[in-house]
């Protein structure tokens, strides 16, 4: 189960910025996780689980950004969503295709107690 | 509320500044890909093996498809006009780098235990106590998995998945991730195909659906029918010493 070895790559990267930030714990955490990256929300959320424990993550709410698959077609330019890796062109068939966007994998903020105020 | 944007703690846009609440909480942007890590480890990896002119390889499949016949075969047949070295991800045992080690090739194994695939940073380990020759051929041999392997860059310059008659067609369709980021698919155990019920052009469909680049060879470690095109993909792919 890949997803726990991306859970403790949150936690790596969460640990690191909280630490910079003079926190000890994360408040709240908002993640990009593409419909085409490869995560299974599932299993995500059980690695989840297991993965946050005493960490900087414990208790911190999770905000997470399911971006949309948007492809462009190579043969034809259509841009069309997409659900799968390999959806083909709507319009003329081709396989050709230019992901756009739905490979997210990113964290992209925390939350966390503010020891300046 | 903020004094910037007036947003409330709950909100979560962003400006490129880390946001100071009165409530005595801030938003710190970090905007970071969760892979970073490891791409960096694949980068120096790459960096490492294309410095020395190594082809490194990344074997990939189901477990049981025939990666370690494939590496046995190929290091066997192939002595003396390549040399090679092997790293054997595994979960448990060492069976398979004992079965290499039988063909008179160094290998490493490298254990992940839990772990269901291989990453840069294991491998990253395994090559610092090598001493891998110049202008040689690396197998790694990834751990028996269609999915996890996938996310995980190694540094490999190319990405061989197998797959084996016995398993259902629709393997790139129910995968895609995993033939989505190969180069070459194997068609391993066709010595079988007169057993099974297998469509090959129906598996190449599929894979070329996922991956219209995919490069595909049908084989047979047991027979050794096709084998020859695969030597003659490796040799195309090994870089002439300068
Ligand atoms: N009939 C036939 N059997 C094969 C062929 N290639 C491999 N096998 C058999 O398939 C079984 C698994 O082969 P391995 O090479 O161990 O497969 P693997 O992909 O390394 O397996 P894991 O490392 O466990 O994921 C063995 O019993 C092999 O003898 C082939 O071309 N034809
Ligand atoms: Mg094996
Ligand atoms: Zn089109």
């Amino acid at each position: 189960m890949h997803e726990l070895s991306i859970v403790m790559s949150i936690v790596q990267i969460a640990s690191k910025e909280a630490n910079r930030n003079g926190a000890s714990i994360v408040d709240e955490i908002e993640l990009d996780i593409g419909v085409l990256s490869g995560v299974e929300m599932d299993s995500f959320d059980f690695a989840w689980q297991q993965g946050v424990k005493d960490s900087v993550l414990h208790q911190a709410i999770r905000h997470v950004n399911r971006v949309p698959g948007k492809g462009r077609c190579l043969d034809c330019a259509t841009e069309f969503p997409m659900q799968q890796l390999y959806d083909a062109c709507p319009a003329c068939n081709s396989q050709l295709v230019d992901i756009l966007s739905g490979r997210e994998l990113s964290v992209k903020t925390l939350l966390v107690p503010d020891t300046a105020s | 509320m903020c004094a910037t944007c007036g947003c409330g703690p709950e909100s979560h846009h962003h400006h490129g500044h880390d946001h100071h609440h009165a409530s005595g909480k801030k938003i710190v942007e970090v905007e970071k890909d969760i892979l970073h890590e490891n791409n960096l480890l694949a980068q120096r990896n790459r960096g490492f093996f294309e410095g020395r002119n190594i082809l490194a390889l990344n074997l990939v499949s189901s477990p049981g498809s025939g990666k370690t016949s494939l590496l046995e075969r190929t290091l066997t047949d192939m002595k003396g006009e390549l040399s090679f070295a092997v790293i054997e991800g595994d979960q448990q045992t060492t069976n398979d780098a004992d079965r290499i080690h039988a063909t008179g090739t160094k290998v490493t194994q490298i254990n992940t235990g839990k772990g269901c695939h291989l990453d840069a940073h294991m491998v990253l380990h395994a090559v610092q106590g090598m001493k891998l020759e110049a202008d040689s051929v690396l197998f790694i041999e990834n751990v028996g998995n269609l999915v996890c392997p996938a996310m995980f860059d190694l540094g490999e310059q190319e990405r061989v998945v197998v797959i084996s008659v016995t398993e259902g067609e629709d393997k790139p369709l129910k995968y895609p991730d995993m033939f989505h980021s190969s180069t070459l698919c194997i068609i391993n155990k066709i010595d079988l195909l007169p057993y099974v019920r297998f469509d090959v052009e129906k598996a190449k469909q599929y894979a070329r659906q996922v991956n219209p680049s995919l490069e595909i060879i049908e084989l047979s470690c047991t027979s050794g029918e096709g084998m020859q095109l695969w030597y003659e993909w490796l040799k195309s792919k090994v870089l002439q010493p300068a």
